[in-house]
C-alpha cells in the first residue's frame, strides 16, 4: 500500500467497524512496513477516527459559538437523555456522542452530523423525534436535513460574478482560446487573491508552479473549510460545483498539471454523491479525461480525498502532509508547495472559492472583474453571515461594501449588533464604531465568515469558545501554540470566574504577542489576535470585569472555590 | 560550498552558505539556545526557543540556513523575553519537579532556565495529570517532563529502521508515546542513546538513570564558584534602629530555614544590623512591630497558610518567596495533579497504616481546611522577590536579603541558580 492511501484505508475501517482496532492497526502497519505507533499517531490526530468501538450511530454535535448561543446546551442534554449516553465517551451499542468544531452549517444552528448526514435547526423536540426514528430503524437518509444555504444577496444582475447562471464547460472553452501563459496572465491581471483566508495572489502561485519544470504536477483544491463560521465553500459545492471543477481544469491547463485532487472535509461527506455525479458528467462530456475537448495532450483528472476532522489541515502545507498519510502538522517550511508540494512535486493548492472565481474570470474576462470592487481588491466576494441576524446565509458582495451595509435592512438585518467577528476566530473583531469599515484589501479583508453578536452576548463566553477551539485544534508540535493557547484558555476562564485585575488583561496582551511571535504556523500566529484586540476595542465591557484594587495587596484569590472541594468531601465522610 | 558573510546583532559573521544558523552562530562564538535542535537531525522547529529574527521576520533559528547578507537578530530584549517565556511555558505545561528528577543537573531545559534567569514563571502552572509509563522493557517514559521536542521521534529507530516513539493525540493533549513492540527490539546502547538525547528527564533507562553524583553533573559548577561569599554586612551598621526581618514556613519542609542557618558565623554579623521579629528562629509567634522584610518558605496548601501569608503581607514592606515551594508549590504541589478526594482517602482511609474500615477523615473547626490544590504565594498576595532553589544556599539567601534591605544592585550569578 502507498502511504498516500492511509487516510482512505483508515476510513474504510472506520466506516465498516465504527473504529480502528488494534488488529487493523497491526495489519496496516505491516503493509506499510512501519511501527504500530506510527499508525496510531495518525489515527489519534484526526477527530473522526476512533480507536475504541463506537455505537452504530455516531452523532457529532457542533459546539461552536453560534451553536452555543442558539441552544447547544439544551440540545446536548436532550441527546444524552434520549440516547442514554454521555458526550465524548465511548457510548453504547446504538449511539456514540461527540462534540465537534464547526461543521459549516452556521446559518442552521444548532446542527449535528449523524453518521455524517446533516441534521439542522435542532430543537429538543426535534432531537427526541430523530432519536425515536433511529430507534425505530428508519433510514437516516430519509429524514436528514436539506442544508443548501440560502443565497441572500447578490449584486445587481450584471455585476454578479459567482452566482450568475452556470453553463457547463463555458469557461474551459473560453480558456482554450488562449495559451497557458495567457491564462495565467489573465488571473494575475485580475489581482485574484487566495480566498481561503491567506490572500496570497493566485496568479503568482500558478506562475510559480508553471515555472517549476517537472513531469508530474498537482492541482489541489482545498475544500477543508474549517474556520468556524465559514460556510461559503459549501455553498459553492452545493450551488455551482461546476465552477470549481472548471477552475481546477484551467489551473491544470495553465500550469501543466494533469491531476487534480479535492481535499474535502469529512463534515461535507454528504455532498459527495452529488459531486461525484457531476464529475461523471464532466468526464462524459470530455471536459475531463484524455484530450479534453479534443485538444491533443490536454489531459486532466479529478479525484476526491476525504479529510478526517482537523482544523489545521486547512493550511496548505498541513493539508499536503495529511494527503501523504501523516499527521496534519504544518511542516518546517523549506520550500513552497509550488516547488515541492504533494509527493514532492510542484503543486498548486487553492481554495474552492479561489478556483470558482478563476473559472469565472476566464469566462467573463478579467476586465469585467476589474470593473467591480475596489482598486486593490476587484470583483466580488462571498461572505457567510451567521449569529444575531434575521437573514443568515450567503452574501455575494462587491469588494468595498461596508459592514454597516451588510448588517443593514437590505442585507442581513442584524438586531442591535455589538460585536462582529470577521474571518472566524483567527480573524479580527470589530466594535460598532468600526461598522463603516469596508471589506477590501485597502481596509479589512474577510476570509468569508462574519459572525454577528448582539449586546446580550457575553464577550468572554465567545472567547472561551474560541480559545478552547484553538487549544484542541493546535497540531501540538510547537510550544507556544500548544501550551500558549492552553494557558490563555485558563486565563479567560479565570476572568470569567470574576477574578480579573488590570494585570490579567495586560498579561493577555503580552502573552498573546509572544505566542504570535514565536509560533510555527498560522494557527498560533493568529489565535490570540482577536482576544487581544477585544480588550482595547471593548473597554466598557472589560473595565467592569476588573475588581477594584485593594490596599492589602491581596491578589484576586477565590477562597470559596479553593475550599469548596474539601467541604464537600468532608461532609460525605463524617459520621 | 562558498563562504558568505552575514550579521548577527550587528556583528559580522562568516559561514558556509546554507549552513544551519545555530551551527553557524556557534562557529562565530554566538550561542543561540535551543532544545530540539540536534546535530544531524533535520531541523525540527518544535521547541521555538531559538526564535530569532531574519530581516525583521521571526523564525526558528534552527530552521534557517544562512545566506549572504542576512541580518539576524538574536539577543534583542523582545527576543530574549520571548525565549524566556517559551521556556516558562514548558515549565508550567509539564510537571517539572527538579528536586525529585533523576536528570536534574544534567538537564538541558533546566540549564536554559538558569541561563535565561527564570526565577518564577509568569504563567500559572497547569498541573495536568500525566502518566509515568514503566511498561516498556528498558525505558521509562515520564510524561510529566516531556517537552515534545521530537528528538526521540526522529532519532530513535530500531535496527530495522522502525520508529520507537511518535506523537499521539493533538492540541494540548499531544503526547510522545512509545511503541512497546519496537522498544523491546532496542539494544542497550540504543536505549541509552534515547535517554541521552532527551533534553529533559522524560526518557530514562531502567537502572541507568542516576549516572552522575551531585556536584559532578554537567550543569553544576564547582563548589568554589558556587559559594558567593556573604560578607561586608557589618558596614551597614548604624546607630539607627535595626532592620526587622520576619520569616515563616507555610507548606514547606523547613529546609529553607535550615539553609538560612547554614550561613554559620555569618549570622553573628547579620544580627548586628538586623533583628528577627515573628519567626521560627526567634520563636516569636506574633508580629510585635511592622517589619522591613518577610521571608516566606513554602506555598499555601491550607486556609491557615493563607491567613499567615496575608498577615505577613500586612506587616511587611517587602515580601520574598524563598525556595521552590513558595514560588510555585514545589514538591507539595505533586498532589496538584491528583484530585483532593483521592489524596485524603489515600492518607486517612486507604493507607497501609490506617485502621481497617476507617471511614472518617479528621475534621474539626480548629483544623485548617485543605485547599483544592497547593497555591504559589504570588497567587494569593503580591510578592516582591523570588529566590529559587530547593533550598537556595545560605549565602545566596542572605546576599539577596542584604541587597534588598540596603538597596544595592545585585545580579544573581549563574552558579547560584538552582532549582534543586
Amino acid at each position: 500500500m502507498d502511504r498516500t492511501q492511509l487516510l482512505n484505508k483508515l476510513w474504510e475501517y472506520q466506516h465498516e467497524f465504527g473504529y480502528i482496532s488494534k488488529n487493523a492497526i497491526s495489519k496496516i502497519s505491516k503493509s506499510l512496513q512501519v511501527s504500530n505507533i506510527e499508525i496510531e499517531s495518525v489515527i489519534s490526530f484526526y477527530h473522526f477516527f476512533h480507536k475504541q468501538p463506537t455505537g452504530k450511530n455516531i452523532i457529532y454535535l457542533n459546539n461552536n459559538i453560534i451553536s452555543e448561543i442558539k441552544g447547544f446546551e439544551d440540545i446536548k442534554t436532550t441527546f444524552e437523555k434520549e440516547t442514554g449516553c454521555n458526550f465524548n465517551e465511548q457510548g453504547n451499542d446504538e449511539f456514540s456522542l461527540f462534540e465537534t468544531s464547526c461543521i459549516g452549517l452556521n446559518d442552521q444552528e444548532p446542527a449535528a452530523l449523524i453518521n455524517f448526514l446533516p441534521f439542522t435547526d435542532l430543537t429538543p423536540k426535534k432531537v427526541k423525534l430523530i432519536i425515536q426514528k433511529i430507534k425505530n430503524g428508519e433510514n437516516l437518509k430519509d429524514f436528514a436535513s436539506k442544508t443548501k444555504s440560502k443565497i441572500q444577496y447578490t449584486p445587481k444582475e450584471d455585476k454578479t460574478v459567482l452566482f450568475r447562471p452556470y453553463v457547463m464547460g463555458k469557461s474551459i472553452k473560453e480558456g482554450l482560446k488562449y495559451s497557458s501563459q495567457e491564462v495565467i496572465d489573465k488571473i494575475t491581471k485580475s489581482k485574484l487573491l487566495g480566498l481561503g483566508g491567506a490572500f496570497f495572489p493566485a496568479g503568482y502561485k500558478w506562475q510559480s508552479c508553471k515555472n517549476n519544470v517537472d513531469d508530474i504536477k498537482y492541482i489541489i483544491c482545498n475544500a477543508d473549510e474549517g474556520e468556524p463560521g465559514t460556510f461559503k465553500d459549501r455553498a459553492i459545492l452545493q450551488h455551482v460545483p461546476g465552477l470549481l471543477y472548471e477552475g481546477m481544469i484551467l489551473a491544470g491547463y495553465a500550469t501543466g498539471a494533469k491531476e487534480g485532487i479535492i481535499y474535502l472535509r469529512a463534515e461535507y461527506l454528504y455532498l459527495l454523491p452529488e459531486l461525484e455525479k457531476l464529475l461523471e458528467e464532466f468526464y462524459s462530456k470530455n471536459l475531463l479525461g484524455k484530450n479534453i475537448l479534443g485538444v491533443e495532450g490536454y489531459d486532466f483528472d479529478i479525484r476526491y480525498q476525504i479529510g478526517a476532522g482537523s482544523y489545521v489541515c486547512g493550511a496548505a502545507s498541513a493539508l499536503i502532509e495529511s494527503m501523504e498519510g501523516r499527521r496534519g502538522e504544518p511542516p518546517v517550511r523549506m520550500w513552497s508547495a509550488t516547488k515541492h508540494g504533494f509527493k514532492h512535486k510542484p503543486t498548486v493548492v487553492n481554495n474552492v472559492e479561489t478556483l470558482a472565481y478563476a473559472s469565472r474570470i476566464i469566462e467573463l474576462g478579467e476586465d469585467f472583474f476589474l470593473s467591480l470592487g475596489t482598486e486593490e481588491s476587484p470583483g466580488t466576494k462571498l461572505i457567510s453571515i451567521s449569529g444575531d441576524v434575521a437573514k443568515p446565509g450567503i452574501y455575494e458582495i462587491e469588494y468595498g461594501t461596508s459592514f454597516k451595509k451588510l448588517l443593514g435592512i437590505e442585507m442581513s438585518q442584524a438586531t442591535a449588533p455589538y460585536f462582529l467577528q470577521v474571518s472566524g476566530p483567527s480573524g479580527d473583531c470589530i466594535n460598532s464604531s468600526e461598522f463603516d469599515r469596508k471589506i477590501c484589501k485597502e481596509d479589512l479583508l474577510c476570509g468569508g465568515a462574519l459572525m454577528v453578536f448582539n449586546r446580550n452576548r457575553d464577550i468572554l463566553q465567545i472567547f472561551r469558545n474560541f480559545m478552547e477551539f484553538f487549544k484542541e485544534e493546535s497540531c501540538g508540535v510547537c510550544t507556544p501554540c500548544r501550551a500558549g493557547n492552553f494557558i490563555l484558555t485558563e486565563k479567560v476562564k479565570k476572568i470569567q470566574r470574576g477574578l480579573c485585575s488590570q494585570e490579567d488583561l495586560d498579561d493577555i496582551k503580552q502573552w498573546g504577542k509572544i505566542i504570535k511571535l514565536s509560533s510555527r504556523c498560522g494557527l498560533g500566529k493568529t489565535s490570540p489576535n482577536s482576544l487581544m484586540m477585544a480588550i482595547d476595542k471593548f473597554p466598557d465591557y472589560f473595565n467592569i470585569k476588573i475588581a477594584p484594587s485593594n490596599e492589602d495587596q491581596h491578589v484576586e484569590f477565590d477562597m470559596e472555590n479553593a475550599i469548596h472541594e474539601f467541604d464537600s468531601i468532608i461532609k460525605d465522610t463524617q459520621l | 560550498m562558498k563562504n558568505i558573510s552575514f550579521k548577527i546583532d550587528g556583528r559580522n559573521c562568516t559561514a558556509e552558505q546554507g549552513q544551519n544558523l545555530i551551527e553557524a552562530a556557534k562557529q562565530n562564538g554566538i550561542f543561540i539556545p535551543t532544545l530540539c535542535h540536534f546535530k544531524h537531525l533535520n531541523p525540527l522547529g518544535s521547541c521555538r526557543v531559538c526564535t530569532v529574527k531574519n530581516n525583521g521576520r521571526t523564525i526558528a533559528g534552527c530552521t534557517l540556513n544562512v545566506d549572504e547578507g542576512m541580518d539576524i537578530e538574536v539577543n534583542t530584549p523582545e527576543l530574549l523575553d520571548a525565549r524566556k517565556a517559551i521556556l516558562e511555558m514548558m515549565f508550567v505545561e509539564g510537571n517539572h519537579f527538579c528536586p525529585s528528577c533523576e536528570k536534574s543537573g544534567d538537564c538541558q531545559m533546566q540549564n536554559l532556565g538558569y541561563e535565561t534567569g527564570i526565577r518564577y514563571t509568569r504563567f500559572p502552572h497547569l498541573f495536568v495529570d500525566r502518566i509515568v509509563d514503566a511498561r516498556p522493557e528498558r525505558i521509562v517514559v515520564n510524561q510529566n517532563r516531556c517537552i515534545k521536542c521530537k528528538r526521540c521521534i526522529e532519532e530513535v529507530r530500531t535496527t530495522d529502521g522502525n520508529r520507537v516513539f511518535n506523537f499521539t493525540n493533538r492540541g494540548n493533549k499531544t503526547l510522545v508515546s512509545i511503541d512497546y513492540e519496537q522498544e523491546a527490539k532496542l539494544s542497550d546502547t540504543q536505549a541509552e542513546h534515547a535517554m541521552h538525547i532527551c533534553p529533559t528527564g522524560s526518557i530514562l533507562v531502567k537502572g541507568k538513570s542516576f549516572g552522575k553524583p551531585f556536584g559532578n553533573r554537567e550543569f553544576d559548577y564547582s563548589n568554589k564558584e558556587k559559594n558567593i561569599s556573604f560578607n561586608e554586612i557589618k558596614k551597614h551598621k548604624t546607630t539607627h534602629k535595626k532592620k526587622r526581618i520576619a520569616t515563616t514556613s507555610l507548606a514547606g519542609c523547613f529546609g529553607c530555614h535550615m539553609s538560612m542557618l547554614d550561613v554559620d558565623l555569618g549570622i553573628l554579623d547579620l544580627i548586628e544590623v538586623v533583628e528577627f521579629n515573628k519567626s521560627p528562629i526567634t520563636d516569636i509567634k506574633n508580629f510585635t512591630e511592622h517589619c522591613d522584610i518577610g521571608l516566606i518558605e513554602g506555598g499555601c496548601c491550607n486556609t491557615h497558610n493563607i491567613e499567615v501569608l496575608r498577615e505577613f503581607r500586612k506587616n511587611c514592606d517587602i515580601l520574598v518567596s524563598v525556595g521552590e515551594c513558595a514560588i510555585w508549590g514545589g514538591l507539595p504541589a505533586i498532589r496538584n495533579t491528583v484530585p483532593l478526594e483521592e489524596c485524603l482517602k489515600e492518607a486517612y482511609l486507604n493507607s497501609m497504616t490506617s485502621e481497617e474500615n476507617e471511614i472518617i477523615i479528621p475534621n474539626h473547626e480548629d483544623i485548617p481546611k485543605i485547599l483544592n490544590k497547593v497555591y504559589s504565594n504570588h497567587e494569593v498576595v503580591k510578592i516582591d522577590y523570588h529566590i529559587p532553589g530547593c533550598p537556595p544556599n545560605a549565602n545566596h539567601i542572605w546576599n539577596v536579603v542584604k541587597h534588598i534591605l540596603f538597596e544595592e544592585e545585585y545580579s544573581i550569578a549563574y552558579p547560584e541558580f538552582k532549582y534543586d
